[in-house]
């Protein structure tokens, strides 16, 4: 019901294509700047519960990662199942240069993501001759190669156990280890990424991306190299994929490939399809709602659940349940709604935006 | 509309986790963190083991409790949280048993361990990881608060090593010994002591990797059976592969009774997909927990289930799982149960806990437990194993509890760090 955008004349080019053109707009993303950047950890440092935080933080880690494929697969419309393994190439790159040369995260996060980034360009020249299906069977395959590299090459995963420890993330001698250190450190390079994506696809790239998702020949004819743009749509969406993998690293202090296998890109897709394909907000929407479903679910079943059932029963029927909402949800989105939580919000927003009329 | 029944859950999911939080203050109550998969790639072990872990649990309650010493009694809360074999919802789980004041942690699954095994070691909190995770975490030098428990991939091995051995009338000299893992980290584990054990005992060896996701071992068994032409299989494969690998043996008609599965390798829902016990008619499997049905321990949980007017949950005939559940259960229960007596209050801390779990010495439960002898050190407790062979359609101990090549496994432990 605030969010209207009459009154407001713009008189620039520039204040007409700022990135939040209404006064509501940024008092909203202050409004949840205040909320995640003080409030949620204002509560963990008072009461001591580390709980919300770390939940926070996971959710961010996650956001990071679902941007990146929604750039890949929402804006420029190219599949990958293979994200996950991106993401390993990024945790494995920063844990040896973290472990074998002592370098700081501000160092091995970028390296990682450009790590990624390369491996993904190779991954994605087969997107030059092929599509949809094909495409992602290609992709499948990528995750496959470089979990079976990483798997039996010890110079890479460090050992029989291929699993690297890594020290907390080192802020010029200040040791991030504490749960609402993390926090910041994650929500930091979260807001980066989220920042970073939401200019990206208002730019040239982005316009090219999203012509080459939308006609790829017509695109073509207009002048824009699909060659170039695919690569560069890969190389992006690869080095969100090895951040996101960095930022597990240090999260969790240990760089495992068996973190990042395939049920992850399935759930990545997921997330984009649930969000909202070629959507920031749907990104992050979608990156809280596959995060945080089984967590809803299980406290949802274990508060109500006692109600109308055997208590004992409860753990197998929550972990059914989440199967089923997780199948159902997928499926529901998709015909209910392909335009996902995004579109939800939108259609929120338009009926408030004309609120108490309907036109 | 979803958008408003998903905020509606949201609400309600933070009103319930705070009434969780208030419920489990009272202080005569112990909580224990215990991670589950009953959904997921390794569904299959967690609905035996869980429901095994929660009959335990019951029954130590229903008998009182544990007794602080000083006529008090604390009543055990195990919360389970299924992590469906994935990170995230395992690190989601940990945190909120943290602020539920659990003493101890259950994690499940290697990729889980690791990713926990540092958290949990900074937040104090001891946690049992039975049958995964790598060997390096018996050393309780350097995995302080993680409790392998069980033997680990390389005390198995090596009581492989032994058990084939025995096999040949003590002399395993020019015998050809095939290993067949799954091609994953924790497969290819036992490989180290595999090749250090060749020097001492001069057998042939050669390795045979089953490829992720493990239903597929055809090519390996005539690699194995007609090329290779091994004398003695030492199988570490799990998932799927077990089936697979059983079935393939028997096609190509080894004998099965020259075969040895490490833990992992021979449930009985295994035995089950793999066409039934005929096809599997004396495979020996290597066991970390007693399995069969006859403990006193199981005969009790049956005669609480009686007494409640129930029949016994199906869960106990897969005496494998249910066993390791029962075992996992009752490992915690008595390492939280000395502390709370030690501290004479069922407030404890997670390093009394730690410190109770390095004194347990020959706790056998009736023989479903191995002679443990757990230290500040070997938090492993010795690396105790038992062989269980397949005769008749059941299960049939063929060795006492025992370890093999000991020393060997501590130099080898010695130089991983």
């Amino acid at each position: 019901m605030f969010h209207r955008e009459c009154g407001y004349y713009k008189t620039s080019y520039e204040a007409d294509q700022a990135v939040l053109p209404i006064p509501v707009a940024k008092q909203g993303i202050g409004l949840f700047a205040i909320v995640f950047l003080v409030l949620i950890p204002l509560h963990s440092m008072i009461t001591g519960i580390e709980y919300y935080v770390s939940l926070v933080s996971l959710v961010g880690i996650t956001v990071v990662g679902a941007l990146g494929l929604n750039i890949l697969l929402g804006y420029t419309g190219q599949i990958s199942i293979g994200h996950a393994a991106f993401m390993s190439v990024g945790a494995y790159t920063a844990a040896n240069l973290a472990v074998k040369f002592g370098l700081p995260f501000y160092i091995t996060l970028p390296l990682g993501g450009v790590m990624a980034a390369l491996i993904g360009i190779v991954v994605g020249f087969p997107s030059l001759r092929v599509k949809g299906l094909y495409l992602a069977i290609a992709t499948i395959a990528a995750q496959f190669i470089i979990e079976w590299v990483i798997n039996h090459t010890p110079a890479i995963s460090g050992g029989v156990a291929a699993a690297i420890e890594v020290e907390r993330p080192d802020l010029f001698g200040w040791k991030l280890d504490a749960a609402v250190e993390l926090y910041y450190f994650v929500i930091f390079f979260a807001i980066i990424a989220i920042i970073a994506a939401t200019n990206l696809v208002r730019s040239r790239i982005g316009r090219a991306f999203i012509a080459i998702r939308d006609q790829d020949i017509a695109a073509e004819i207009i002048g824009i190299s699909v060659f170039r743009y695919k690569l560069y749509a890969f190389a992006i969406s690869s080095f969100f994929a090895g951040c996101t993998g960095v930022l597990y690293t240090y999260y969790l202090g240990i760089a495992t490939y068996e973190q990042f296998q395939i049920v992850v890109s399935i759930d990545f897709l997921a997330m984009c399809i649930i969000g909202g394909l070629g959507s920031i907000i749907g990104s992050i929407l979608g990156a809280f709602f596959i995060t945080l479903l089984p967590t809803v679910i299980r406290i949802v079943m274990e508060t109500i659940g006692p109600w109308f059932m055997d208590p004992s029963d409860l753990p197998t029927v929550i972990g059914q349940l989440r199967l089923i909402f997780f199948g159902g949800l997928i499926m529901l989105f998709l015909i209910l709604e392909p335009e996902g939580l995004n579109r939800m919000w939108l259609n929120i927003r338009n009926y408030f935006r004309v609120w108490p009329f309907s036109y | 509309m979803t958008f408003f029944r998903t905020l509606g859950l949201a609400a309600a999911a933070t009103a319930g986790l705070a009434a969780m939080q208030s419920a489990q203050a009272a202080t005569d109550k112990v909580v224990i963190g215990m991670m589950c998969d009953r959904t997921g790639p390794t569904a299959v072990t967690g609905t035996a083991l869980c429901p095994g872990y929660h009959d335990y649990i019951a029954l130590v309650n229903k008998n009182g409790g544990l007794p602080t010493g000083s006529g008090n009694s604390c009543e055990v809360i195990a919360n389970e949280v299924d992590i469906e074999y994935k990170v995230p919802p395992a690190i989601d789980a940990y945190k909120g048993y943290k602020e539920q004041g659990a003493v101890l942690v259950s994690p499940f699954g290697t990729p889980m361990v690791a990713a926990l095994v540092k958290t949990m070691e900074e937040d104090k909190m001891p946690g049992t990881s039975a049958g995964f995770g790598t060997a390096a975490a018996a050393n309780g030098d350097k995995y302080p608060y993680m409790f392998p428990i069980a033997a680990s991939y390389w005390s198995q091995t090596a009581a492989a090593v032994k058990f084939a051995k025995d096999a040949f009338d003590g002399d395993l000299k020019g015998k050809r010994i095939a290993y067949v893992f799954y091609d994953n980290p924790a497969g290819r584990e036992g490989i180290p002591v595999m090749e250090h054990l060749q020097k001492k005992e001069g057998y042939e060896l050669r390795t045979f990797g089953i490829p992720a996701p493990g239903i597929e071992a055809g090519p390996q068994v005539l690699d194995i059976t007609r090329r290779y032409r091994a004398d003695f299989i030492i199988a570490h494969v799990f998932g799927r592969a077990p089936a697979v690998l059983l079935k393939e043996l028997k096609r190509a008609g080894y004998p099965m009774d020259k075969v040895i599965g490490l833990v992992w390798a021979g449930s009985e829902g295994d035995i089950a997909a793999a066409g039934g016990w005929d096809v599997a008619e004396g495979y020996n499997t290597i066991q970390f927990a007693g399995v069969g049905s006859d403990y006193p321990v199981l005969h009790e949980i049956k005669a609480m289930y009686k007494e409640r007017g129930d029949d016994p949950p199906s869960e106990m005939d897969l005496t494998v799982y249910y066993n390791r559940g029962v075992f996992q259960a009752a490992m915690h229960v008595k390492a939280i149960g000395d502390a709370v007596k030690a501290a004479g209050t069922c407030d404890v801390t997670g390093t009394q806990v730690r410190d109770a779990m390095r004194e347990i010495h020959d706790f056998t439960l009736g023989g479903l437990v191995p002679p443990l002898q757990m230290s500040a050190k070997d938090h492993e407790g010795g690396g105790y194993i038992r062989v269980f062979q397949v005769q008749d359609g059941k299960y049939v101990g063929v060795t006492d509890w025992y370890r093999a090549y000991r020393d060997d496994v501590l130099m080898l432990l010695e130089q991983e760090h």
